[in-house]
């Protein structure tokens, strides 16, 4: 077999998202095209999506994506969830049969209801009682792995070309108002189910082009929270801090991209505006160990928007478009014209510059 | 003429539809095939659609026209010839090209002209119409890199960290850039009449190509940023 520098493999993942303002579905086959013309940028070793408001029957529910291993940790993990949760529906996620992905896990979901007498005798608000339950999953129930915890949202991944990805779980079957996708070219670690993108904690998903050169140092400073990396992949970490800065800590979100994208003091230093100037220092103080060194372009899905955010040197591409109440982000211009032909101010955000998109309030659901 | 409809074809099928073709050549439908007119040579090409990364990468001799925006990596490596975009550039443009010339009209990406060098009698020229991002020009070793802060929409002429690591070649922003920090080891001062005269060429290509007046142009206040010296690493570690 060749190694990369006998022959060149001319890859380096890719992303995509879209999302409506006003809050309109769009089906989830429009964000697997967009992918299309970027395929050479994947190898075929992971892909998968994100779809927010894709389960409005059961929004109320938090929405378990699964991976199993075998009948017997299902039952093992269900019966788990049983004690802590009130299961309205679990089921087979359906998936089609197609010859470019194969060796698949068992692929289920629960929509679930935790209960309040079990996380109120635990002193836990209700959010940090299902990422706990998330955790404890991952870490110790061998075999078997939540990739997704939201409500009315969910993750899809596989290993494969996200494409192809799109058709096995049944994309065109799920409408969301906000979409996002990866192609993976795993690069450090394994390309294995688990280690596919997007990486969920409760409605937070993060997908993820680069390497994380201060992934340790991250894992470390995360772990001391209750977090638990368990799916060899840095980006995880990604969404782990994004949820430690969101929700537990209670950033805003530019505050968050200021964090883990921080300029260089050399930057701060030269800034005229003094108060812009005191945030960053703050930020930078308080969360050194949040800084996430080494190539990145991300985009974070949360219920009602999507954040864009490159690395503070911006070592990998990412373009912004428009039309309408619409909003797309990709690695290249090209998935953006796949999925709008029309797309208007097409434009590259700095290196750490978060491009914020919300829905309009209450248009969501 | 010869039309090659790229919208259901991959790059290799439309690069080899390119290498077969015996005259110049239209490409329609292009939407992010890579590696378009790699290491081409006497031919003429116009792209209508958005090109994939690394275009005319290696061009030795060929002419590219781009009626929209083009992605990363425009001209690696380029040899010869001349590449022009009616719209923005990616990141990384002209990386390491040699000799050619990239004409934009628009805006550029990060670390445009970044290890741009220069060959016996080849200079390479790059000319951004609009604004380009950070780093720009970084490690510069030879050739010319022109930023002529068209449309800027109220934004800097270039982004942060210009000129990083520069040792060679020239960059002309036009603009007095006096909030653009430049590193220790390159001297930025307002240009001389003979050095702009060194570049009047150039423009008035571009400006022939775009539809500009080259005296306009020229009107501006210039900025000509050049390394002080031919080894500045000399003292990076320690005086010797």
């Amino acid at each position: 077999m060749k190694i990369e520098g006998q022959i060149r493999i001319p890859s380096g993942c890719a992303i995509s998202a879209a999302i409506s303002r006003d809050g309109k579905k769009m089906s989830g086959e429009l964000i697997a095209g967009s992918m299309k013309p970027m395929h050479d940028r994947s190898n075929g070793l992971g892909g998968g999506f994100a779809g927010y408001g894709i389960y409005p029957e059961y929004k109320e529910f938090y929405a378990f994506h699964m991976f199993f291993d075998s009948r017997d940790t299902r039952k093992q993990c269900e019966a788990f969830l049983k004690e802590r949760f009130e299961i309205v529906q679990s089921e087979i996620i359906p998936t089609r049969k197609i010859p470019e992905i194969t060796d698949e896990p068992i692929i289920w979901r629960y929509f679930a209801a935790p209960l309040k007498s079990v996380f109120t005798s635990l002193q836990l608000e209700e959010k940090e009682f299902v990422a706990k339950t998330v955790m404890k999953i991952n870490a110790e129930m061998p075999g078997a792995y939540v990739f997704s915890s939201g409500r009315n949202m969910g993750a899809f991944k596989a290993v494969g070309f996200p494409e192809d990805v799109g058709v096995f779980y049944k994309l065109e079957e799920y409408e969301g108002y906000s979409w996002t996708a990866h192609g993976r070219y795993p690069t450090n670690t394994p390309g294995w189910w688990g280690g596919a993108h997007p990486f969920t904690l409760l409605d937070y998903s993060v997908v993820h082009n680069g390497e994380i050169s201060s992934y340790d140092a991250n894992r470390r400073f995360i772990e001391m929270f209750g977090y638990q990396c368990t799916l060899q992949t840095d980006t995880e970490v990604i969404a782990y801090i994004m949820d430690y800065l969101l929700r537990i800590q209670g950033l805003t979100l530019g505050e968050a991209a200021s964090v883990i994208a921080a300029p260089f003091w050399s930057t701060i230093a030269a800034k005229t505006d003094l108060e812009d100037q005191k945030k960053h220092t703050y930020l930078r103080t308080m969360f050194p160990s949040l800084l996430i060194t080494g190539p990145f372009s991300i985009v974070l899905g949360f219920e009602g928007g999507l954040m864009a955010l490159n690395d503070r040197l911006k070592l990998r591409s990412m373009v912004v478009g428009e039309k309408d109440d619409k909003v797309f982000i990709a690695s290249e211009e090209a998935a953006i014209r796949t999925m709008e032909p029309n797309a208007e101010n097409i434009w590259s955000p700095a290196g750490g510059e978060p491009v914020i998109v919300q829905v309009k309030e209450g248009a969501f659901s | 003429m010869q039309i090659i409809d790229a919208a259901n074809l991959d790059y290799r099928a439309v690069n080899e539809a390119l290498r077969e073709a015996e005259t110049d050549y239209i490409i329609k439908g292009c939407c992010g095939q890579r590696f378009l007119a790699a290491g081409m040579s006497g031919k003429n090409l116009i792209i209508h659609g958005i090109p994939g990364n690394a275009l005319g990468a290696y061009l030795n001799n060929a002419t590219i026209t781009v009626n929209a925006n083009a992605q990363d990596a425009v001209g690696d490596t380029m040899n010869e010839g001349k590449i022009l975009i009616h719209g923005n550039i990616g990141d990384a443009a002209g990386y390491a090209m040699r000799g050619g010339k990239i004409y934009v009209q628009g805006n550029a990406g990060y670390r445009a002209g970044i290890h741009m060098k220069a060959y016996k009698e080849k200079i390479p020229v790059m000319i951004i119409g609009g604004c380009a991002g950070s780093f720009l020009g970084e490690y510069q070793a030879g050739g010319v890199i022109i930023v002529l802060g068209l449309h800027k929409d109220g934004r800097r002429i270039v982004g942060n960290f210009p000129c990083t690591g520069m040792h060679g070649g020239k960059m002309f922003l036009r603009d007095s850039c006096e909030e653009i920090h430049f590193p220790g080891q390159v001297t930025a001062k307002p240009a001389a009449a003979e050095e702009l005269e060194e570049i009047r060429e150039y423009l008035s290509e571009y400006c022939l190509d775009f539809g500009y007046s080259v005296d306009e142009l020229l009107s501006g206040p210039f900025t000509v940023v050049t390394p002080d010296s031919k080894n500045p690493y000399q003292q990076m570690y320690a005086a010797n």
